[in-house]
């Protein structure tokens, strides 16, 4: 990264940036993806983003100097998307980064798997603060049962689905996102959960069937690490379609108004 | 002041007392802030005969690229018996014209060069009279032999040896592009009138070179003026005066552009920017009743259905330059003016809507001049159609109009000339890559181990240093910008000698004012190469003949296309250097130099002539296109790369700064209308940083492959896509190029 950062700034470890997000959130994005997460999610597509060592070390300062070199297209409705690898797992980063965004007029999203969730403190606290500088929040669900959700990630659901609820009782704006992956979690069973539990919701400006892609697999061969979807293809349009009506996604039209 | 009836309902002055089309155009249009949603479909008509040119096309591509040729008439004004597209039923075209009497048969063109006009006939399997070769050896010179009368070894070494290429040394040099409208706003007597009182004012009766030639030249455009009457009157039309509805200014209009590509088989014949004017003579029409909107729109798709017919005959070299049998019939659509108003009219809206009612086509060169404070209904149509064709370039109106005006035409693909006050002298470009290694290698070419450069001292050292690359680059770019400036006189003075554009001219005012274009090829990787040098270990590796054949790079540094200051940097010095260089040095007629970083799709051709560089590009492998930076360099996504485009000043590079981007429909949006909010935003935000152009591509990698795969699939039959500064039919690509342009990053996102 270019300039100097100032000693004050809390530092990020940033696994890449992506100039030209269209799909994470209103508008004209720059997303930051930060470096480590504690989901092993099979369907991941971007594993070298797990470990939570390395990563480049940035200061929110900087982070947010660079993001505003591309202001000229976000337009009304862009701004900054911080997605992962985790972003719950540097907290004080992340609040840094968005209170500064925000000091500065710029539309803050925050793109998570909930995992980090807790009512506890330290955390329950900087989340707090965090929602305060944060305009929307996109959250993955990615199964609606918890030992499903332990076999597709590494851990219980639980504290995701709190995280969800929390987010509907503050009226946080929040995308609701969940990536169809055949024979993993595309039971009707599970997704009539899924619809139930999304309509309990108040806060859901959007609901998005995200098909999965096998453009990530490169990346696990580089790591040497086993696909675990091996020969699982991208579900059909059909079925995505299907899916869809059976979520009710097109009932979720708030974004069109923010 | 002059009044003539055809004008009744017209506004203003000053067009009435000199030819001035500019003015009359800024006191009568009504600018257009509304949607898309008057525009009409097609007329029977128009699927007519669009269906049997879309036919004559196929059969085109079936008999390996060229439908018919000539071999026994020379083309000129008045060489061919009028041609139709379809003669059986004339009263269905509503724009009457052919280059020939049949529909796509190539024109015989020898003035540039005989050699070249007898070898495109036989290379595809015509054999011209035998008789043309002596008239155009013996009774009459061309201008390729002025050239290489003139030229000195030096000069053919580095012609050969590819430092300096594409030379327009063999055929028109093109860019000339006349004020077509003249015609129709003026009739031709007048016009010829005024070029009368022009050769009676040339000079003062002391007879320097410069008013002889002056006088030759105002002369010769007389005729040329006087044999476009007698060529629109085999049509059955008078031009002597003034078109007197919106039929006629659009047939009087392209009656001037046909004089021009009659004559003149230049790698560029632009159309010109007409639009705005049109939509005069249209709003007149539909407000006394006499047009439907229907039948305008069918107006300006035959015109446009007449640009898509434009073809010369080629040469195998230099279709591998210029893929796809381009023709640069470039025509502008958008704008500002001066006075701060739009100049999107409905006409403007009706030229876009053609690739809608004809579908995607790569001429004529569709090109918008972008502005973020054009009408944002205008704005979302234009990006609609691209994402829709992948037919549209886009120009920063802001950054060219505080240089040419509110009326100027885009010349070649992207060059912007003041429409009929200004020429260009188009001038190819220099290898500046190429021109890296001969700094290294002491002057002598990597390929041909050929001493072409001068006998400068090479670099020995196991590794390079940065301050030494700098300082003898520095001297090995001088040694190539005196050459290439001086290569490009003797052409200019040649062509202007055997191949004057009379007819071109004619359209322009005598007084003209002249740029002299010159061009940079592999640029990304010359500044990724001085990168590494500086920011990284780079290596050589020799060859036992002591040249530098590879280079290894030790460490990591900035590549061009991140928004990264210390390559971009680079960049920018490279340009100006550059541009300082070729400043120094007389130009012919003292014409004002500029440069440009655009390639076209010679590319790759290039890149076949030129080595490993210290980038990491390996010998032969294709350069990457205009000023886009290397393929696999970006790694911070689309607006990252434009961000760094964006640094380079366009008034360093007046002749354009091309950058082709392609972006798959998921990484765009959701659905159309994000799609096409998101390309406003994208434009909006790349040319408020004062970027000069952008070819915006919207399709998936797997549709080229397919396409590649499958061209005989008819959804391929008009599939088109951006190159550098033009479209094409992908399936009309070498091989090679179809490689190339699929290798390119597309911006998909994981």
């Amino acid at each position: 990264m270019n300039g100097c950062s100032s000693k004050k700034s809390v530092m990020g470890f940033i696994h890449s940036v992506e100039t030209f997000g269209s799909v994470d959130g209103p508008g004209i994005r720059y997303v930051i993806f930060l470096q480590g997460c504690r989901l092993r999610c099979q369907y991941c597509h971007n594993p070298d983003s797990w470990s939570r060592r390395g990563g480049e070390p940035v200061s929110a300062e900087d982070m947010l100097l660079q993001a505003l070199k591309y202001r000229t297209y976000w337009g009304k409705k862009g701004g900054i998307t911080v997605s992962g690898g985790e972003p719950l797992l540097q907290m004080d980063f992340l609040i840094e980064l968005f209170t500064r965004a925000k000091e500065a007029g710029v539309h803050t999203c925050l793109d998570t798997a909930g995992q980090p969730f807790c009512r506890q403190e330290p955390f329950f606290g900087k989340l707090r603060r965090l929602m305060q500088v944060t305009d929307l929040v996109l959250l993955d669900v990615k199964h609606m049962d918890s030992e499903q959700h332990r076999r597709l990630t590494g851990h219980g659901n639980e504290n995701i689905l709190d995280m969800a609820r929390y987010l509907s009782q503050i009226q946080k704006p929040v995308w609701i996102r969940h990536v169809l992956v055949p024979e993993r979690n595309d039971e009707d069973e599970y997704l009539r959960q899924l619809e139930e539990f999304v309509r309990s919701l108040k806060n859901v400006r959007r609901f998005e069937v995200l098909p999965y892609h096998t453009l990530g697999q490169y990346k696990w061969e580089k790591l040497r690490i086993p696909y675990p979807l091996r020969g699982i293809d991208p579900p059909a349009r059909e079925r995505v379609a299907y899916v869809n009506e059976l979520l009710h996604t097109g009932d979720y039209r708030g974004y069109l108004e923010d | 002041m002059i009044q003539r009836e055809e004008w009744s309902g017209f506004q203003g002055r000053i067009w009435k007392e000199e030819v001035n089309t500019r003015d009359f155009i800024q006191n009568n249009y009504i600018p257009y802030e509304g949607d898309a949603s008057f525009l009409e479909g097609p007329t029977k008509g128009t699927d007519i005969l669009w269906g049997l040119l879309q036919k004559l096309q196929k059969e085109e591509r079936a008999r390996g690229g060229v439908l018919d040729m000539d071999t026994h008439v020379v083309s000129g004004l008045n060489s061919h018996e009028p041609g139709y597209l379809c003669p059986e039923r004339k009263e269905l075209e509503k724009v009457v014209g052919l280059q020939t009497d049949q529909p796509l048969k190539r024109a015989f063109m020898p003035f540039g060069g005989i050699k070249m006009a007898e070898d495109a006939c036989r290379n595809n399997g015509y054999e011209p009279d035998p008789e043309f070769h002596r008239i155009f050896t013996e009774y009459h010179k061309t201008h390729n032999q002025g050239v290489f009368d003139a030229y000195t070894p030096e000069m053919k070494k580095a012609r050969h040896n590819k430092i300096i290429t594409g030379l327009p040394d063999t055929y028109g040099r093109g860019r000339i592009v006349g004020d077509y409208r003249r015609v129709a706003l003026y009739g031709i007597d007048l016009l010829m009138e005024k070029k009368l009182e022009d050769l009676e004012l040339c000079g003062d009766g002391t007879m320097t070179d410069d008013i002889i030639r002056q006088r030759e030249e105002i002369s010769m455009q007389y005729r040329a003026l006087k044999d476009m009457k007698t060529m629109a009157a085999s049509y059955g039309f008078d031009i002597s005066l003034p078109a007197r509805d919106a039929r006629e200014a659009v047939q009087w209009t392209y009656f001037g552009y046909l004089a021009a590509i009659k004559t003149q088989n230049g790698a560029a014949m632009s159309v010109g920017r007409i639009s705005t004017f049109l939509d005069i003579y249209i709003q007149r029409d539909l407000k006394k009743g006499i047009l439907t909107e229907k039948e305008a729109q069918e107006l300006i798709d035959h015109f446009v259905m007449k640009c898509r017919m434009v073809k010369f005959a080629r040469v195998p070299s230099y279709t591998q330059l210029f893929s796809g049998d381009p023709v640069w019939a470039t025509l502008e659509v958008g704008g500002m003016g001066q006075d701060g108003r739009s100049m999107v009219t409905k006409t403007d809206y009706r030229f876009l809507h053609t690739l809608e009612n004809m579908g995607p086509s790569p001429e004529p060169n569709m090109t918008v001049l972008y502005s973020s404070r054009l009408p944002e209904h205008f704005k979302s149509y234009a990006a609609y159609i691209s994402i829709k064709t992948s037919s549209v370039q886009y120009e920063n109106d802001d950054v060219m109009r505080p240089f040419w005006g509110d009326d100027y035409s885009i010349c070649c693909c992207v060059s912007a000339t003041e429409t009929g006050k200004e020429i260009q002298f188009f001038g190819a470009r220099a290898n500046l890559a190429k021109c890296l290694l001969y700094a290294i290698n002491g002057g002598v070419d990597e390929k041909t181990k050929v001493q072409v450069g001068p006998d400068y001292k090479p670099i020995t050292s196991e590794y390079l240093d940065y301050d030494q690359v700098i300082a003898k680059y520095d001297s090995m770019m001088d040694w190539l910008a005196g050459l290439y400036v001086n290569t490009l006189n003797v052409i200019q003075y040649m062509h202007d000698k055997y191949y004057y554009e009379a007819a071109e001219m004619a359209l322009i005012d005598s007084h003209v004012r002249r740029t002299f274009a010159t061009g940079i090829a592999g640029f990304s990787h010359v500044i990724d190469s001085l990168s590494a040098i500086k920011y990284a270990r780079v290596k050589v590796i020799r060859g036992e003949d002591g040249l530098a054949e590879d280079f290894e790079v030790e460490g990591d540094f900035p590549r061009y296309g991140n928004d990264d200051d210390r390559a971009d940097d680079i960049g920018i010095w490279l340009l100006k250097s550059f541009l300082d260089k070729i400043k120094k040095h007389h130009t012919y007629r003292n014409s004002e130099a500029t440069t440009s970083i655009l390639t076209i799709t010679s590319n790759v051709v290039y890149g076949k002539a030129t080595g490993s560089l210290p980038d990491g590009r390996k010998a032969g492998e294709p350069l990457s296109p205009g000023a886009n930076p290397s393929y696999g360099a970006e790694k911070k996504g689309l607006l990252a790369s434009l961000n760094s485009v964006a640094k380079l000043p366009y008034g360093w590079a007046l002749d354009g700064i091309s950058n082709t981007q392609t972006i798959s429909p998921d990484a765009l949006g959701h659905d159309e209308g994000e799609r096409v909010g998101n390309l406003v935003h994208v434009l909006d935000g790349y040319f408020d940083q004062g970027a000069h152009h952008l070819n915006v591509n919207v399709f998936g990698m797997e549709k080229l492959v397919d396409a590649m795969e499958h061209p005989e699939k008819e959804e391929y039959a008009n599939f088109t896509i951006r190159v550098s500064g033009y479209a094409v039919k992908f399936i009309d690509l070498t091989k090679e190029q179809q490689l190339d342009v699929i290798a390119r990053s597309a911006h998909e996102r994981m």
